[in-house]
């Protein structure tokens, strides 16, 4: 197992916002992390990533108690996207997506070819090579994404955190993004809205509701119309495709 | 894309620059020492320069050796190393706080000072210049371990941070102005605004060296976490995810600012507008990355306040403007020049 979470918690003064949440991944596995808003999706993606403490409980990537872990050690491993990031600086993209060297590189040390090639081929992966010069500010919205996953590529991690990474993106790079992340080499959780993208690209699913777990499985098995109607509030009726995974078609009533 | 271009050129732009800036730095110290009441020809200057460093044994006036080698000298290269130590710091919190209007003494370091300044003029604490710069160091350091102890150790966010030197800088104001009205003659308020406003006129070279010192040190400190620093661009929290150890880091450079700030204006009163303004003009010229911007904002600042010196000595005459003030009305003008032609273009 790449990842094991094993009963976490972390909440503010009386609030529980995570609850006693356990699950595993397994080395090159893709997880779904849907629920509601203010579910704790973010909250849990922030505590596997070791950017905040939980009160209770551990993480372990790769066989390591990431309390343990220096965090340098641990970005050269672990790579998380925002939900939304922002900046005054006018770094330009590459110089963005050069940050995402930091945990590889010494304080004076300069660019060596290695470094160039991860940051080029980051960039050719979500597409953004023809903007490299450009200034960050002049980013659309969706560029700005892309050059923030790329970013996180350019750390060549083994795991990756992506909270809600499909924001702001058309059609055509959500699926394309999803895919980059599914193909690599790479062990993922992935905070997700869009069901049938989750149903598509995740090996197995985790539902959050409150803070808890309140399912984990397979695409099949977790996206039920019960449990749609239960957690989401929604009615819709689940198809299952051609390729196998389940189609979902919300209803208006 | 000509911000992206200046950040490409990088090392070759950089040397460049800072190549010229010595040039010019060199320049503007020997026009400082030759300039004044007493006028003193650049040719006395370089001998009377060359004869306090004992290289050479040039017969000229005891007078004019002693005006060049003992006052002006001394004077210019603190003034050098002050802009250079204050541009440091203004690049330093802008980043830390992710502020663009973050400078040396948001941290109310210099509302610190004073007070311990004005406490040694007007209530006779000790006695003396060295006594007046302990008191502004002493006083600087309390309102940063307000500030540090009201924000967490500055972990509570930028934010906070700020609002814990904004509430800082009022009471030590407060404090002094109390002291002032209180206690003072109208004599002593003189004293204490003019101080306030910055002065280079008391500095000798023990100040020399103790600065030479500290603001090397701070470079130094900075240069090795210029990377780490370039990761607060997205924030603490990105920053982290980055490898960053986000606490430590801030912490050291909070301490470095504090420190760099409190020697400066425990020396030279509190100089305003190099910090603010400086960091942006630097950026303009090398781009947002530390490991450039640092050094140009260095060298920058070490030009703009010897230049902002000899100009308080020459404007009026007979009189010494104090040098927060020139440093404004200079500095304005070059500043709206930076806005307006940074502006972006749509
Ligand atoms: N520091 C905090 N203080 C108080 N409440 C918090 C804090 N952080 C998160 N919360 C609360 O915890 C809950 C979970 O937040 P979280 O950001 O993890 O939700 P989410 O599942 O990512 O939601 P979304 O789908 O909207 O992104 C929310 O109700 C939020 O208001
Ligand atoms: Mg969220």
């Amino acid at each position: 197992m790449t990842i094991v979470a094993k009963d976490l918690v972390w909440g503010v003064r009386q609030k529980t916002i995570v609850d006693s949440v356990s699950l595993t991944v397994a080395k090159g596995e893709t997880l779904g992390l849907i629920g509601p808003n203010g579910s704790g999706k973010s909250s849990l993606l922030r505590l596997l990533a070791g950017l905040k403490q939980p009160q209770s409980g551990q993480v372990e990537i790769l066989g390591q108690d990431i309390a343990r872990v220096p965090r340098r050690a641990l970005a050269r491993q672990v790579a998380f996207v925002q939900q939304d990031t922002t900046t005054d600086t006018n770094l330009s993209v590459r110089d963005v997506v050069r940050l995402g060297r930091t945990p590889h590189r010494s304080a004076l040390s300069g660019w060596t070819e290695t470094d160039r090639a991860v940051v080029l081929a980051a960039l050719e992966r979500v597409n953004m090579n023809g903007h490299i010069a450009q200034g960050w500010q002049t980013l659309s919205g969706g560029e700005r994404q892309r050059v923030h996953i790329a970013r996180a590529l350019a750390q060549t991690p083994q795991v990756m955190f992506l909270d809600e990474p499909t924001n702001h993106l058309d059609i055509h790079h959500q699926i394309e993004i999803l895919r980059v992340i599914r193909d690599l080499e790479l062990t993922s959780v992935i905070a997700l809205h869009d069901l049938n993208l989750a149903a598509m690209f995740c090996d197995r699913i985790v539902v959050l509701d409150g803070g808890t777990v309140r399912a984990c499985g397979t695409p099949e098995a977790v996206l039920t119309q019960q449990l749609l109607r239960d957690v989401f509030k929604v009615e819709a009726d689940v198809e299952c495709s051609l390729t196998g995974s389940p189609h979902i078609r919300f209803r208006a009533q | 894309m000509k911000i992206a271009d200046r950040n490409e050129a990088g090392a070759g732009w950089l040397a460049i620059l800072l190549g010229i800036s010595m040039i010019v730095l060199v320049v503007s110290v020997a026009l400082a020492a030759a300039i004044g009441d007493y006028s003193i020809g650049v040719d006395t200057v370089f001998l009377a320069v060359t004869n306090g460093l004992g290289l050479t044994h040039a017969d000229i006036p005891p007078i004019e050796q002693s005006v060049v080698w003992d006052l002006r000298l001394s004077r210019a290269l603190v003034a050098a190393l002050a802009g250079a130590g204050l541009a440091i710091c203004g690049v330093i919190l802008q980043a830390l706080l992710r502020n663009a209007l973050a400078e040396p003494f948001v941290l109310g370091v210099s509302a610190g000072a004073s007070t311990g300044a004005v406490a040694v003029i007007v209530l006779g604490i000790g006695a003396g210049s060295v006594s007046l710069s302990l008191g502004a160091f002493a006083g600087a350091f309390c309102a940063f371990g307000m500030v540090a102890l009201l924000s967490n150790g500055a972990t509570s966010g930028p934010n906070h941070t700020i609002l814990a030197g904004v509430a800082a800088s009022q009471l030590f104001n407060a404090l002094t102005a109390y002291i002032v009205t209180t206690s003072g003659n109208a004599q002593q308020a003189r004293d204490v605004m003019f101080w306030l406003l910055g002065s280079f006129g008391g500095v000798r070279w023990p100040d020399f060296q103790l600065l030479v010192i500290v603001v090397f040190l701070g470079l130094v400190i900075c240069l090795l976490m210029a990377r780490s620093l370039d990761a607060f661009t997205f924030g603490d929290e990105d920053a982290a995810a980055l490898g960053v150890p986000v606490a430590r880091i801030r912490l050291i450079l909070f301490g470095v600012t504090a420190m760099v700030t409190a020697t400066i204006v425990s020396m030279v009163g509190t100089i305003g507008f190099v910090g603010l303004v400086v960091p942006h003009a630097a950026r303009y010229l090398v781009g947002p990355l530390h490991l450039r911007l640092l050094p140009a904002s260095a060298a920058i600042g070490a030009i703009f306040l010897v230049l902002a010196d000899i100009a308080s000595r020459v404007v009026a005459d007979q009189q010494t403007i104090p040098i927060g003030v020139v440093t404004a009305m200079v500095g304005v003008p070059f500043f709206a020049i930076i806005l307006y032609r940074a502006k972006p273009q749509q």
